[in-house]
């Protein structure tokens, strides 16, 4: 997809931005500049991992999403809950609450997303068995590294595990059991995922590796939560509605979720997005060869991570730890069993778009223009003092002698170079102030 | 006030639990700050993350100040709406009166009145339906 028309979640409300540094040294991808006194988003670059919304001290960055409002556009309203919302409330032993909760808010059915991440745990089993697969395969799960991978690790695109998350899978089933039970068109039905990241938003309007979405929007968790949580203590869990996933699809929420639900002897999951860069590199570098299967996640726990999360990351993640525990108590069933192979032929289970690299990061396409650009980026490199304080609007010295040579930036916006500049400014006049005639 | 050594307000806004518990961060940094001593600072901190939490959940929107004077620590919650019909229920509402669910969730029912006032050492509660609640807290300092 054209990288000017795509679409971003992340966006900075110019009001609330103070041009600090906070958002310019986080950023995964160098992605953001600070320029006449707030940030800028560089669009090529962003991979709406949402980092910038979880540090900004001033909460000027925000993730572009819809509301319970836009719901009303549809005749018929289908809830898609990732499984990190069961993880929002401390001790939750029952799933049908929330499911229960969530038809109260309006919606007409609710399909649990940790089904999808069954069906998609099960085909990924299936994929696994192919011979001569690329090591390791990588996660397709979270978008924010799948964008990470097209911007920064483009070799490894061909690792990338050709099956569609368990949002899409999830929205799939969704739209076709409630319009074969009840008779309705497709597009009178609005399937919304109620999500803990901007990432998936984007990953909506701007699909990786499909044509289209089956969802049609996504609602912040924050906002679903603070509905929720005063209504609590007051829900008779309806009798239909109860959890109709594995533990396993549940553990999808947090890191090594998805590792564990395929039963892969080799397998790596790494969280935090400075953290999956870091092992990537190692990855392309060969040094990880023996690795069956890779799971990234851009925030630290996993989803339940999200910057769009309430509760604390590491208090959720344990709450989601006592629910699989008990779901598996419970219902003591893999994924690999309770799903039938038909249920993976017969819903598009697989990406069926190519995804493309990214090449937002090189000087230029042409490849002596962009020696002739690093030839001069090190000369204006040598000339910096190599602080990396971020004061001139760029990440790094290094990123700065880049947006120079590119023509996005002076030399004297470096504010250490302005002073040595001041200084012997200082001096000539202090020289030319003892002339006398 | 003249022997004011610190003064803070806080707005909250309803439903905003992006923000929900900066405001109470904030208070205890500050304090932290002042040297206050650690059980002050503790009961102060469950208090204020209490009643800030009240404001985003359950009212329409207000402020929360802090004051410090040479004596003692107060915090002044002052909500707009949409005030507390019975408070004598809302002040003995606790474990008893939560559903099965509400306990298993880890939510005592009702607005943790009760917490709040176990942890001041002087606390005052004013409320008028269509108008708004007050609550006052005062936490004595040695």
């Amino acid at each position: 997809m054209d990288a000017k028309k795509r679409f971003h979640s992340v966006r900075l409300n110019k009001e609330l931005c103070k041009g600090c540094t906070n958002c310019l040294m986080h950023c995964p991808t160098e992605a953001i500049r600070v320029r006449n006194g707030r940030a800028h988003i560089l669009d090529e670059r962003c991979i709406d991992c949402g980092e910038c919304i979880r540090i900004c001290d001033y909460h000027a960055k925000v993730a572009a999403i819809d509301t319970l409002e836009d719901i009303k556009r549809f005749k018929y309203r289908i809830a898609l809950p990732a499984p990190t919302l069961y993880g929002q409330f401390r001790n939750l032993q029952d799933v049908g609450v929330i499911l229960t909760a969530l038809r109260e808010l309006g919606f007409d059915d609710v399909f649990e997303v940790a089904r999808g991440a069954d069906i998609v745990s099960r085909a990924i089993s299936e994929k696994m068995r192919e011979p001569d697969l690329p090591r390791p395969m990588i996660s397709s799960a979270c978008p924010a590294v799948v964008r990470l991978i097209q911007v920064r690790f483009p070799d490894l695109i061909p690792n990338i595990v050709d099956i569609r998350q368990p949002m899409e899978v999830a929205a799939e089933i969704a739209r076709a059991e409630f319009c074969k039970e009840h008779s309705c068109a497709p597009e009178d039905v609005g399937i919304f995922f109620i999500t803990p990241c901007p990432a998936k938003m984007t990953a909506i309007h701007s699909p990786l590796g499909q044509e289209k979405s089956a969802v049609d929007g996504a609602i912040s968790m924050l906002e679903i939560y603070g509905l929720i949580r005063p209504m609590i203590s007051r829900i008779q869990r309806e009798e239909h509605m109860h959890g109709t996933s594995t533990s396993y699809g549940i553990g999808w929420a947090t890191s090594s979720g998805e590792a564990k639900s395929i039963f892969q002897e080799n397998a790596l999951n790494v969280d935090g997005i400075q953290n999956v860069s870091r092992v990537l590199e190692e990855i392309e570098n060969n040094k990880l060869s023996d690795l069956a299967f890779f799971e990234g996640n851009a925030c630290t726990g996993g989803c339940v991570g999200g910057p769009l999360t309430f509760e604390n990351n590491y208090v959720a993640k344990n709450t989601i730890r006592k629910l699989v525990a008990s779901t598996l108590a419970r219902n003591p069933v893999t994924p690999q069993q309770s799903v039938p192979v038909s249920m993976i032929n017969k819903y598009p289970i697989r990406l069926d778009v190519p995804i493309e690299a990214n090449p937002a990061m090189s000087l230029d396409e042409n490849i002596s223009v962009a020696m002739e650009k690093m030839t001069r980026m090190n000369e204006i490199i040598a000339d910096l003092p190599g602080y990396d304080c971020g004061s001139c609007g760029s990440p790094t010295c290094r990123a700065f002698a880049e947006d120079i040579v590119l023509g996005y930036a002076k030399e004297m916006e470096c504010i250490h170079k302005l002073r040595d500049k001041l200084q012997s400014m200082a001096e000539q006049m202090v020289e030319v102030a003892q002339i006398r005639r | 006030m003249s022997n004011t050594l610190l003064h803070a307000e806080y707005p909250v806004e309803a439903e905003d639990y992006t923000c929900a518990g900066e405001a109470s961060a904030d208070i205890k940094r500050k304090l932290k700050q002042l040297g206050v001593s650690a059980n002050v600072l503790r009961r102060v901190a469950v208090a204020s993350y209490e009643v800030e939490l009240n404001l985003v959940i359950h009212s329409e929107g207000g402020v929360l100040s802090l004051e410090v004077t040479p004596d003692r620590v107060r915090l002044i919650s002052k909500d707009r709406g949409p005030g507390i019909p019975d408070l004598d229920l809302a002040m003995r509402e606790g474990w008893s009166t939560a559903s099965e669910t509400a306990r298993s969730l880890g939510f005592g029912a009702g607005m943790g009145l009760p917490n709040m006032k176990r942890n001041a050492d002087e606390f005052d509660i004013k409320s008028k339906v269509g108008e708004g609640t007050t609550i006052q807290m005062g936490f004595l300092l040695a």
